[in-house]
Formats: structure tokens, C-alpha cells, sequence
């Protein structure tokens, strides 16, 4: 168990590419993190930085209060479980599994007891006794897991893209694996990746980065109702968020030739913010009504996904007064729904689902949130 | 090309494994072809096939009418596009998308310079022309070997998991832009394999299930998801993975199903003609509630083993006895391990498979939303 | 695999081939014809069977020099590929300094092979030379042409110096291939030094090591130029080696019955060894991989 704090870190590469901008976080003990972004934003450059494989250019990495800004991996009580499943494979499983604890000259005893009770909690107890070499990577990152696991030391396990090279099947069992294993054991777990089905599964609380900076942080429902960035909403939810540019009256968001009904005081700050301004609604929300309703715009299918368990048409709208700049939103429809190309579609943006967005940050009718990393 | 490719009783074994099995199917000029299957199904065996790289051990393969079996690869009109992006290293992209044009030397300097440009722009890779492989992004490079294969204008096109090393959101995109450059050529076929059901649904077009060196179904992609010939294909075009229950079938006054002694339901409309026996009935994850809906539904009482929540939908796996069944919920819906719950399943929505795993009965579609 | 055939690879190969046939098949070719025949003159001719193998295999001259070689080619592979390796392990791995300290190790490999006999002959010489004026200084009894076991320590120094490079070329390279991520886990896990390189490093270089026993064994087995000019098979016959004697024979003498049967012999027995090395270091990367 660990309470992991960073304070002030920032990271620059040799060669003068700023990886991350100074950021401050902490993890509490046990809980279960996610890092979640594209490629390039910095995720894996942090972790390594917990870990001890990178030592940051600026700031301090506290565990359980001790700075270890300066103390090499294995003096940290970490594991990390890499993209690519590391495994020594001229040993057994049993013996890849020992392996952290033989350095550490742990008891014989007390290893094959350890050992035996990770391989259960892995489901690899009949294949202790086999050659590493030859097994599918699914059991190769388990054991790469169980090394982090095994030790009782261990405060934390880092992930740096495990699922990445597990048949899709397969991530199924090893994520459910995953989250029975965090709560049977008291370990905080750090998961890094760019699949934010991932993240969300199996964290507790995202971490969402772009660009070396946190945009966002909090748990999975948070960050999909209530995204305070463009950038969270778009990438989190299968399709994104659809963003609608549109200017702002007394109490209503004006979107082409139509009116989007507000709350006056998010009107009001939107008003006198700078940047351009957007509403943001995701898919899922977008509700099929009535022509000429109140709040709705008109909007003509263009294309119709059916994918079994819903339908996703993509239809275009015209973002001008009249028929022209033509933009195109997305809606997720039930299953079964049937739409064509073509046909006319009234879409209305509920007032508790819709946001409004200027210059990338969302306008709240209270107090400002503001999107930077929390401590 | 007028005939499409042809392959008949295609197989491929190596050093004793048989990697494709008695495989016959035509596929005609201007489909997209998905072909879906985990992996090891075959899938890449069966493209390395198409595009000439390996020959069959039996078996013949036509394209366009003409016996291509003994050709090699050079000498066919094929384009492949890799999983790892695969470009010339030390050539531009604007090099690399005309290469296989210079090839053919009856291409003139201004056509070439006319399709690259072409091509680049349907790539969105115009600005982009003069660099260099490595100092693009992993999308990017990726478009570049697309861009290369498009540029070919070849008979046959041939995409092995594509998008699998790009990050998500990527992929996203990347997938509307595939099925944007393939629809309208008329003369070509495409075939592109995933193992990721969701994105043969969201490809279209026809799809071609492989398991284990076999073809276990083909078809338009719709008919085969909404109507599996076998369990195994409604596992491998499932994602979440297919709910299965072993019941037994009785005959009475109504007939009866019986699930685990505990669960006992008048069959469903659809089912009602199935001679009584043991049967294994499948039902996806979507049609799996918390709450009853319809008066059909099956209530299975349950125990949670976990629940998932990705934001927009809710994965809750419990155990009735044995079983695991995963129910898949809109929204966020947080609850313990071990708690007791009610499963509500759509009796209609039941697929039922013989215990051989060939498909008895499948839901009706023409019921509407819910 | 099993790739399509392509016809026009024949006639690329048709040169190499014709080359090869001339220069090397039908050489030896002649070599059989000699070795199975004694030849009194140019048109006297006696089939005289395995009677020259028989000689040849029987003669102790001989059975000193295959025991010299033996010694030798054991000695070399013992000292070069630990050292090879060793080397590879402490080179940097990039920038600028890698490049110069592979171009720095990779010198005594561009020198030909004559020059090498002729800089140890000199470096060793107890007047002129450094390496021989620096031991006398130390006050050993630095000798090479005098003393057997001296010689034979110069020539396994020369044959270390000239060919360990190779061995740490070819390791380095497989070292390159070993994904950061390993040392990082093993990092992790506390893995010291000697088990990093036990249970990563070799274990990923058994491929590269396989390539570098055959070599330095069928070259060592070979070896004829360097001790040649260093000390010309002396003091005595002591650094005399298998193909120096063959040369011997055959040119020397001009006894080519018995060169010829013994010069196929030697390919046989290099075979042979090469086999057996290979086998043995496969199944051990099988399992090892």
C-alpha cells in the first residue's frame, strides 16, 4: 500500500523535447488509476518516472512520504508489467515467478508458499512446472503480473500498456483477472493506455493527458458526463463527443437556424469568454423528436452504422443561417432503429446532457471549474 | 476484373499443421470482404495465399479467370497493406505512394505525379509529401502504405489488421476513411481481416468467418451476425462474448425450457418448434437486463462476480450455479461482488444451438426497438 | 516457406556457379583423383586405393600436429568468446562513442593476415620489438623462437588480438536486439548484474554465439598464414599446425598422394566437428530461446 505523491514534476528529453509540463498529483493508497491519452502524451514518460526508470528533469516523486526522487526501481517497492510481455524464459514459470523474490533472499519456504498462492490467483497453477518459452501472451503477461504480485513489499504495480498485444478475447478474461486481482489485494495499481475502454474498466479514477499536461482527472462516470475539456470529451465515448460551433443569446445557444434552450448564467459567462465557442453532446444523448420542437435542430442522415447493439447515424446539419456550412454530428439510436440516407432527422440536446465549450474549457453556470491537475 | 477471385478447396498445412483447410469461395469484383476470425484463425495465412506470397498445398486459386495458383506474388495484380506500417525507409512519401507506378514504365512522369497527388490528398497526406517514413506519426505512416497500395489501382486488395497498432481513437477515424476509399470500385476486391467484431460490423459490407483454417460462415455481414450457422460463429462475432446456457427442451401442454433444475420458461415464439432434446441457447450481452422490459423475459436469479462500468455502459458478469452471464447495461451501475441480482433475459432474443453447435432456431427480426 | 519459383534465379546463379565449378569443384575433384592414386609421373599412374589414407592416417607426424591443433582450436574458443562477449557487454551502445570504439575494435580485423604474423614477429623480437624488449625489462626470459611454450603463447595472443573483434561484433549486434524493456523488468526485479546477463543477455544471444563457435572453429582449425609468418611452424615443429603440415607435404615434398588423402580427411574431420557443434548449440538455443 502506498500513497504516491509527485510534486512538481516536469520532464524534458535530452534534446530539448518537453515531455511533460509541471504537474502535481497524488494517489492514495489501493486505489486504482488509469493514465489515459494518444500516443505522445506523455503517460508512459510518467509512469517511468514513478517507477524509477526515469528520473525527471525537475520535481520530486514521494512514496508513503519518503523521497525517492534519487532511489533506482528496485528500491521503490514498485512493479511494472510492460507492453511486450518480459519473461525469462530459459526458467520455468515457477522459477519466473521466484525469480524477485530469490534476489531478494527470501526464504526458500516462504517463496514456494508465495509462489503457490500468486499462481492460484493468477489460474496458473497447473502450469508452474513448464517451460516459460511457448505459452500465449496472455500467460505471459500473467506471469509478468505475478512477478509484481509476488512480492510482499510491493506498494504499487505500474501497467504500461499491457493489454497491447492480447487477442481481443482474451483482454476480456485478463481485464475481469485484472479487477478481481485489485480487489483481492491491497495494491495501488497504475494503468497506462490509449484504449479508454481500458481506463475506464479497470480504474477507479482517469488521468486523462494530452500533450504532456493532465486535461482532466476523475472517475469514469465524470469524465463521460461531465468532460470539462473538449479534448476529454472527444476522446473518451465510442464515437466522441459531437461539438457543435454556435454563438450565445441571453439564454439560448444559437446553432445555425436554431435556438438550444441554456441556463442563463452559463449564457452569461459565455458571453464574456474568449474563444470560439462550442456545445458539446455526446451521442448517446441526442434524442429523436418531434419536428420543430422546441430545442431541436433539423438534420438530414447522411450515413447509418448498424452494429448490432445500436445504430449510429451520421447526419449532417447546416451550421449557417441558411442551408449552408454543412457540419456533421453523430447519434447513437437503438437497436433495430431504421434510418436511411436521406431521411430528415429532428434531434434535440437535452439541457442536462449538453455543454457549452469556449476555447476548448467548459462554461458552468457556478462556481468556474477549472481543467488543470488537481493535487 | 470481370470473375473475382476464385479459390476451391484451398489448403495449406506445413510441417504437419494444417493453417487452411478445404476452403472454397468465390469472392466477386467490387466487394469488401471482411474476414473475421481470433487469432491463429487462419486469417493471415489466407491473405499471404491471396496475394501470392504462399502456395497452397492442394487446391487452385483463380483471379480475374485466369489460374494464378503457381504465380508468384510479383506477378499478380495484388496490393497488401501490413499491420506493422510497412514503407521504404529511406524514400519520401511522395516516393513511396508513386513506387509501384514506376514499376510499370508505361506510366508517364506527369500521370505519376497526377496519382500521387491524387491519392495523397484522399489520404489527407498532401502536406506531408516530402518527408521521410520515420518522421511521421504511426497513423500517418500507415496512410502512406495505404496510399502506396491504393496507388497501385490493383485487382485485388488485400489489408491484414490495419488499424491494430494505432491507438484507439485513431482507429476510429481510420475505419470511416477505409470504408470512404473502398466503396465505388467497381472492379476491384478488398479484403480485409480483424479480429475485432465491432469493426467488422462497423466496416459492412460481406463478411467471411474463419476458424481454425476453415471458413465457418460467409456472408453479408448483418444476416451472419443476426443469424450464426454455428455457436462457434456466434462466439467469434460477439463482442462481448455470446452468453451461452445448456437447457433442455420438454414437450407438454406448452413446450417448456428448463435451464440449471431452477429456471423454467414457456418457449418463446420462435422456438416453439424445436423438437424437445438438450440444447444450448445463446444470447448477447445487450439483450441481458437488470430490469424486466417485456413479459417474455427470463428472470435468472444471479450472483455478481464483477461489474465494469466504461462511462457509457455497464458490464455485469454474475454466476447462476455454473454459468456466467454477462449482461450489458446502459449508463453507470456500481454494485458489489457478491451481491444478489436478478437477470432479466429477452426470450426472444434466443438463439438455439444443437448440442453439435449448428444453429436450430434464431430470433425473428422484425420485432422493433425497445 | 514456400515461395513460388522463380526461373530467372538460375540465371544469376549460373556465373557463381561456373566460377565456383572451376575454381573450387574441380580442384577438388583433382584431389580425390590424387589422393586415391600414386602418380610416378606424368603418364605413370597407380590406383592404389586407400593405401595413401592408410599412410597418412597412421603417420605420427601427423597425430602431433591434429593434437597441436586440437589444442589450439579448444584454447582459442575458450579465451575468445568469453572475451568477445565481455567486450560487447562494456561497449557504449549509442552516439558517437559507439561508433568509434566499433571502428577502434574492428582495426586488427582490415589487417591482412601476413601483416598480423609479420606485427607480432616484430613486436615479439627481444631487441627491436616492444612487447619482447618490455618482458625482457621485467626480467622474463622472453623468447619465441627459442622457447616452444613461448611461441605458443604469441601465437594464441596474436590469434586472440586478431580475431576476438569479430566475436565481439557479432555479439554486440546481438545485444542490440534485446528490447529495453528487459533490463528495465529486471530492474525491477532486482536482478543483479551476472543474473541480467544470465537469464537475458544469454540466453537471447545463443543464435549470434552458434554463428561465432562455427566461424572461429573452422578458422582456427584452418589457421595457417599468421603462425606461419610469426615463427614458421617452430621452434621445432611446436606451433606447427594441421595445415601448415599438409603444406608441407604437398609442396614441400611433393607427395601429393598422401597430401591429397589427407587434405579430404581434414575437410571430413572439420565437418564433422562443425556438425557436432552446431547440434549441440542448437538444441541448447532451443531450449534456451
Amino acid at each position: 500500500m502506498a500513497r504516491i505523491e509527485l510534486r512538481g514534476i516536469s520532464h524534458t528529453y535530452a534534446g530539448g523535447t518537453p515531455a511533460l509540463k509541471p504537474l502535481e498529483m497524488v494517489w492514495e493508497d489501493g486505489g486504482s488509476y488509469a493514465l489515459l491519452g494518444p500516443s505522445g502524451c506523455g503517460k508512459t514518460t510518467l509512469l517511468n518516472i514513478i517507477s524509477g526508470l526515469l528520473r525527471p528533469t525537475v520535481g520530486a516523486v514521494l512514496i508513503d512520504g519518503k523521497d525517492v526522487t534519487r532511489a533506482p526501481p528496485e528500491e521503490r517497492n514498485i512493479a511494472q508489467v510492460f507492453q511486450f510481455p518480459v519473461v525469462y524464459d530459459t526458467m520455468t514459470v515457477f522459477d519466473n515467478l521466484a525469480f524477485p523474490l530469490r534476489n531478494r533472499r527470501v526464504p526458500e519456504g516462504e517463496i514456494r508458499k508465495r509462489v503457490e498462492q500468486i499462481g492460484e490467483l493468477l489460474e496458473m497453477s497447473h502450469q508452474l512446472g513448464r517451460r516459460a518459452r511457448g505459452l500465449s501472451a496472455d500467460e505471459l503477461q500473467k506471469i509478468s503480473l505475478g512477478r509484481g504480485l509476488v512480492r510482499k513489499d510491493v506498494a504499487a504495480i505500474l501497467f504500461d500498456e499491457p493489454l497491447t498485444v492480447i487477442d481481443p478475447h482474451a483482454k476480456w478474461l485478463l481485464r475481469r483477472k485484472l479487477k478481481q486481482i485489485h480487489q483481492a489485494t491491497p495494491v495501488t495499481l497504475v494503468y497506462v493506455t490509449h484504449d479508454q475502454v481500458e481506463a475506464l474498466t479497470l480504474a477507479d479514477r482517469v488521468v486523462v493527458m494530452n500533450e504532456g499536461s493532465v486535461v482532466q482527472q476523475g472517475s469514469p462516470e465524470d469524465l463521460f458526463e461531465r468532460p470539462a475539456h473538449t479534448f476529454v470529451g472527444h476522446f473518451i465515448g465510442s464515437p466522441g463527443m459531437n461539438f457543435l460551433p454556435c454563438t450565445v443569446e441571453e439564454d439560448a445557444a444559437v446553432v445555425g437556424a436554431h435556438r438550444v434552450p441554456l441556463d442563463a448564467n452559463v449564457c452569461a459567462k459565455a458571453r464574456v469568454a474568449k474563444g470560439p465557442l462550442v456545445l458539446g453532446v455526446r451521442p448517446e444523448f441526442l434524442r429523436r423528436v418531434e419536428p420543430e420542437s422546441r430545442g431541436a435542430i433539423r438534420t438530414t442522415v447522411s450515413h447509418v452504422e448498424e452494429l448490432g447493439t445500436h445504430v449510429i447515424a451520421s447526419a449532417s446539419y447546416s451550421g449557417g443561417a441558411d442551408e449552408q456550412d454543412p457540419k456533421e454530428l453523430k447519434v447513437k439510436l437503438p437497436e433495430g432503429t431504421k434510418v436511411r440516407a436521406g431521411e430528415t432527422l429532428w434531434l434535440e440536446l437535452p439541457l442536462s446532457r449538453t455543454t457549452l465549450y469556449a476555447d476548448g474549457q467548459a462554461v458552468s453556470g457556478d462556481a468556474a471549474v477549472r481543467a488543470e491537475s488537481h493535487g | 476484373m470481370k470473375q473475382g477471385i476464385e479459390l476451391d478447396h484451398v489448403t495449406r498445412i506445413v510441417d504437419g499443421e494444417t493453417y487452411l483447410s478445404n476452403i472454397t469461395m468465390t469472392l466477386e469484383p467490387g466487394g469488401f470482404y471482411v474476414l473475421l476470425g481470433r487469432t491463429r484463425a487462419g486469417k493471415t495465412s489466407l491473405l499471404r495465399l491471396l496475394a501470392g506470397l504462399d502456395r497452397p498445398t492442394t487446391g487452385t486459386v483463380k483471379q480475374g479467370g485466369v489460374d494464378v495458383t503457381r504465380r508468384a506474388a510479383g506477378q499478380r495484380n495484388v496490393a497488401m497493406v501490413y499491420q506493422q506500417f510497412v514503407n521504404y525507409p529511406s524514400l519520401t512519401v511522395f516516393e513511396n505512394i508513386a513506387s509501384p507506378l514506376r514499376l510499370r514504365k508505361t506510366v508517364s512522369q506527369e500521370e505519376i505525379d497526377r496519382k500521387v497527388r491524387d491519392t495523397a490528398k484522399k489520404l489527407r497526406l498532401d502536406a506531408l509529401l516530402q518527408r521521410l517514413p520515420a518522421e511521421l506519426s504511426g497513423g500517418q505512416q500507415q496512410r502512406t502504405a495505404m496510399a502506396r497500395a491504393l496507388a497501385k489501382d490493383a485487382e485485388l486488395l488485400l489489408l491484414d489488421e490495419p488499424l491494430a497498432n494505432l491507438d484507439y481513437k485513431l482507429r476510429e477515424e481510420m475505419r470511416v476513411e477505409i470504408r470512404r476509399l473502398f466503396q465505388g470500385r467497381h472492379d476491384a476486391v478488398v479484403v480485409y481481416a480483424t479480429a475485432d467484431p465491432v469493426e467488422a460490423l462497423l466496416l459492412g459490407g460481406n463478411v467471411i468467418v474463419i476458424d481454425e483454417g476453415r471458413v465457418i460462415q460467409r456472408g453479408a455481414t448483418l444476416d451472419v451476425y443476426h443469424t450464426p450457422a454455428t455457436e462457434r460463429v456466434g462466439e467469434v462475432f460477439s463482442d462481448p462474448q455470446m452468453n451461452v446456457l445448456q437447457v433442455d427442451v420438454t414437450d407438454g401442454a406448452e413446450k417448456q425450457i428448463r435451464f440449471a433444475d431452477e429456471v423454467q420458461f414457456p418457449a418463446p415464439a420462435h422456438l416453439k418448434d424445436l423438437p424437445a432434446s438438450a440444447y444450448r441457447l445463446g444470447i448477447r450481452a445487450n439483450h441481458v437486463r437488470l430490469a424486466q422490459v417485456a413479459e417474455s423475459d427470463v428472470r435468472v436469479p444471479a450472483h455478481v462476480e464483477i461489474a465494469e462500468t466504461s462511462g457509457s455502459e455497464t458490464l455485469v458478469h454474475a454466476t447462476h450455479g455454473k454459468t456466467t452471464l454477462t449482461a450489458q447495461v446502459e449508463g453507470v451501475f456500481r454494485v458489489a461482488p457478491g451481491t444478489k441480482i436478478d437477470l432479466y433475459l429477452d426470450a426472444r432474443r434466443l438463439f438455439a444451438f444443437e448440442p453439435s453447435g449448428r444453429l436450430a432456431a434464431a430470433p425473428r427480426m422484425d420485432h422493433g426497438t425497445h | 516457406m514456400d515461395k513460388p519459383i522463380n526461373h530467372r534465379a538460375w540465371f544469376l546463379v549460373t556465373p557463381v556457379v561456373a566460377i565456383v565449378a572451376f575454381s573450387a569443384v574441380i580442384p577438388l575433384m583433382t584431389v580425390v583423383n590424387y589422393s586415391v592414386q600414386d602418380i610416378l609421373g606424368p603418364d605413370q599412374r597407380i590406383f592404389v586405393g586407400t593405401d595413401w589414407f592408410q599412410k597418412v592416417l597412421h603417420d605420427p607426424e601427423l597425430h602431433g600436429a591434429l593434437l597441436r591443433q586440437i589444442v589450439f582450436s579448444l584454447a582459442i574458443l575458450a579465451i575468445q568468446l568469453p572475451l568477445g562477449v565481455g567486450l560487447a557487454l562494456v561497449l557504449p551502445r549509442e552516439g558517437w562513442r559507439s561508433s568509434l570504439s566499433l571502428v577502434l575494435v574492428s582495426l586488427p580485423l582490415l589487417i591482412p593476415w601476413n601483416v598480423v604474423g609479420t606485427i607480432w614477429q616484430v613486436f615479439g623480437r627481444g631487441d627491436i620489438g616492444l612487447g619482447g624488449v618490455a618482458l625482457n625489462a621485467l626480467g622474463i626470459d622472453y623468447n619465441y623462437t627459442a622457447n616452444a611454450l613461448h611461441a605458443w603463447l604469441t601465437v594464441v595472443v596474436m590469434d586472440v588480438w586478431h580475431w576476438t573483434p569479430l566475436v565481439a561484433l557479432l555479439a554486440y549486434a546481438g545485444l542490440r536486439a534485446v528490447p529495453d524493456a528487459f533490463y528495465q523488468a529486471a530492474k525491477i526485479d532486482g536482478a543483479s548484474r551476472w543474473a541480467i546477463f544470465r537469464y537475458i543477455e544469454l540466453p537471447k544471444l545463443s543464435g549470434v554465439l552458434t554463428i561465432a563457435v562455427l566461424l572461429r572453429f573452422m578458422d582456427s582449425f584452418t589457421i595457417y598464414t599468421e603462425p606461419f609468418v610469426l615463427t614458421g611452424g617452430g621452434p621445432g615443429n611446436s606451433t606447427t599446425f594441421l595445415s601448415q603440415y599438409l603444406a608441407t607435404i604437398a609442396v614441400g615434398r611433393f607427395d601429393l598422394g598422401p597430401a591429397a588423402a589427407f587434405s579430404l580427411v581434414y575437410f571430413l574431420v572439420i565437418l564433422l566437428f562443425s556438425y557436432i557443434f552446431y547440434t549441440a548449440m542448437n538444441s541448447k538455443g532451443e531450449a534456451g530461446k
